[in-house]
């Protein structure tokens, strides 16, 4: 839909840990609502719209994201919803509510702990269960098909995709401050590969976290991000696709879907600083890259992105959170946030944010 | 607060395997496969698609909706893309290392997911042929082929008869995971609280409402209860209903009374079953106080049931905001 309000982000906050054994779901998400809201200036009973991302398969329960409501304070009764996926489409929805005119603000949050169960064959029960799920194939090994497809199609080595891997490393260690194995890319490629072409530093770790983002729009945006003399990330364009379920109809090698919403996203409309990827695994960055036509000149994952912390139903939204900061803070002048849904990039979104009002 | 919180393991499972309808057209592919035979559908531009789907993916077109738009393809096929899996899965269908690939079978033109069994990695190759083996004993599954291997080795041979000649119309699949759920800061607390025959709540501080189970927020405002209060175990039944199928393992006979407790010192109630009374005299705003269980441990069946205090009943003003 062609946007006709100007929505930002103007608050973003996360936190995510290999795996959180202390505290439950609404515990560990409770500060970190908290502090988006805080941050974003809006007392919490004027935000006019909540929404959350998560996955009832983690802990094996029905409306456990009814339960995480209980972070949030909902009492009087809120404008409330939810998405069974990454909380990136959870912020799409509220980018759509705010578009519809019926509210200026949103919180938008996601949180997910892979330390519960096993992901890999959780989201096994995504795929085809007539022909595929009867032989149980595991998240990595789908991932590896892609893997080999796109290195087929490219001549790409598994040398290439390591250097993914090892280079997240680095900018995650430089994003947190960590000295680092010079060698971090041999000591990778000496590692067996798990489902090959894919070794363990190629595949994003299980992570426990959450994260949540505060919208807002026109003027709104404007003032509560001057209060923090900070410019608001506009979100100047936004889209998402699908592609079919069943691996073998589509051209593994590439993501179509990727390229059309960034089409509609307006991407190709200026150069692009920054891109924060959900890169699960190493050659979806070479995939992303290609399908988003990124140039040499754009920062690729500042921030590590999801092959250092990958918490599940919330890595998506904090790729739209770690593009934001780059904007509010300045780093970038424009930046894209991509989410992906299902298996091998079956779903994809990408949302193009920027510092001036567009 | 405690440092050690409590894991509950937990499984999630479909005994015995959770049973679908597969329609006309999935059902004419496992029909297929129960006789050793690869269907795929021809869709309107001629593409011959496998596994077969009730609609063209790309045009939303319904397909296979005669006889004639079903093909036989194969039995051999081309490997498009494959994994190799050195060390196999509890759940993968085969227990030795083995290949995950997407394979087209000659005369469709697409793929299906399904595994290679080659021996080594070594021997697998994008573009490598190989031929279906199928099982002896077949239901019409996925896994009536029990792996595909290379061509060169011929190590496949024709199938052996079916064991049926009735259309495949149902299929089940065992569904289990696995999961070790942390009951997290709060309800450990509660829990230990159990144990010791004690019922803790949290508020966020003195004047804040006291939440029992707690869970480690003040769910109207979304901030921390860091302060822990004892309630009960004395309290008043707010509202209730009496059961007369034996549901509950702990209720002591039937009828039995399920019933909301407002515990004393609690601002919200905590269900439980009200016994060691004529249920038909169980009432709203009766005052009761919790049984412990003989045995107690931090679970919620440490408390059997609630009985009668004899105390007078509680006015119905006291609790009415807490129906």
């Amino acid at each position: 839909m062609a946007p006709t309000r100007e929505v930002a982000v103007v608050s973003y906050a996360s936190w995510s840990s290999p795996a959180e054994l202390q505290r439950n779901e609404v515990e560990m998400l409770m500060p970190v609502v908290a502090e988006a809201v805080a941050d974003s200036g809006l007392p919490r009973e004027e935000i006019g719209f909540t929404v959350s991302g998560s996955c009832d398969y983690l802990i094996g329960a029905p409306f456990s994201f009814v339960s995480a409501l209980d972070a949030v304070g909902a009492w009087p009764p809120i404008r409330e919803s939810h998405v069974e996926m990454d909380a990136a489409w959870a912020l799409y929805e509220a980018w759509i509510q705010i578009q519809k005119g019926s509210v200026d603000s949103a919180l938008v949050y996601g949180f997910g702990k892979a330390s519960s169960g096993d992901p890999s064959e959780i989201f096994t029960l995504q795929l085809d269960p007539y022909t595929v799920g009867p032989l149980w194939p595991d998240t990595i090994s789908v991932a590896a098909l892609q893997a080999r497809a796109w290195m087929d199609r490219t001549g790409g080595s598994e040398q290439d995709l390591v250097e993914v891997g090892a280079r997240s490393l680095r900018n995650w260690a430089w994003a947190n401050g960590v000295d680092l194995e010079p060698d971090a890319v041999d000591v990778l490629l000496a590692q067996p590969t798990i489902a090959s072409p894919l070794r363990p530093g190629d595949i994003a770790p299980d992570t426990d976290g959450c994260a949540a983002i505060v919208l807002a729009a026109d003027d709104l945006a404007r003032e509560l991000a001057a209060r923090r003399d900070l410019r608001p990330a506009w979100i100047t364009g936004i889209d998402h696709r699908i592609e079919p379920q069943a691996l073998g109809l589509r051209d593994l090698s590439l993501s179509t879907s990727t390229t059309l919403a960034a089409l509609t996203a307006g991407l190709a409309d200026g150069p692009v600083d920054v891109a924060e990827l959900h890169t699960q695994f190493s050659h979806e960055e070479h995939i992303l890259r290609e399908a988003l036509g990124l140039e040499d000149g754009t920062n690729v994952n500042p921030s590590g992105g999801p092959l250092q912390a990958n918490p599940p139903m919330t890595a998506g939204l904090m790729r739209i959170g770690e593009a934001a900061a780059r904007v509010m803070d300045g780093e970038a002048g424009r930046a894209v946030a991509h989410a992906t849904s299902g298996p091998c990039l079956q779903q994809n979104l990408v949302c193009v944010l920027e510092g001036e009002d567009a | 607060m405690a440092d050690e919180v409590l894991v509950q393991h937990h499984t999630l499972e479909y005994p015995g395997g959770y049973t679908r309808t597969v329609g006309p057209v999935i059902g004419r592919y496992l029909t297929g496969l129960r006789d050793g035979r690869l269907v795929a559908v021809r869709l309107a531009d001629g593409r011959v698609m496998i596994p077969p789907a009730e609609y063209d993916p790309v045009t939303g077109d319904d397909a296979g909706e005669s006889d004639d738009d079903f093909v036989e393809v194969g039995p051999a096929g081309v490997v498009t893309s494959w994994t190799w899996i050195s060390e196999p899965r509890e759940k993968h269908p085969l227990d030795h290392p083995f290949a995950f690939a997407l394979v087209r079978p000659d005369g469709a033109d697409t793929a299906i997911v399904h595994v290679v069994d080659s021996g080594t990695e070594h021997a697998m190759h994008t573009g490598m042929r190989v031929v279906p083996r199928w099982r002896d004993e077949r239901v019409g599954s996925t896994l009536d082929i029990e792996a595909w291997v290379p061509e060169a080795t011929g190590g496949a041979s024709a199938a052996s008869p079916a064991s049926s000649t009735e259309p495949v119309t149902t299929m089940s699949s065992p569904v289990k995971l696995e999961y070790d759920i942390g009951a997290g800061l709060a309800a450990t607390r509660f829990l230990l609280g159990l144990a010791q025959r004690r019922i803790l709540g949290q508020r966020t501080g003195p004047g804040g409402e006291v939440y029992v189970p707690p869970r480690g927020s003040d769910p109207k405002t979304g901030t921390p209860t860091v302060d822990e209060v004892e309630v009960g175990p004395r309290g008043v039944v707010t509202t209730f209903c009496v059961v007369n199928l034996p549901f509950s393992p702990l209720a002591p006979e039937v009828p039995y009374v399920c019933a909301q407790i407002l515990l004393d010192g609690a601002d919200i109630a905590l269900f439980g079953l009200v016994a060691d009374m004529p249920a038909a005299d169980v009432r709203q705003g009766l005052r009761v106080e919790a049984v412990w269980a003989d045995e107690v441990g931090p679970t919620l069946e440490s408390i059997k049931w609630y009985r009668p205090t004899g105390e007078p009943d509680a006015a119905y003003d006291s609790y009415k905001e807490y129906l």
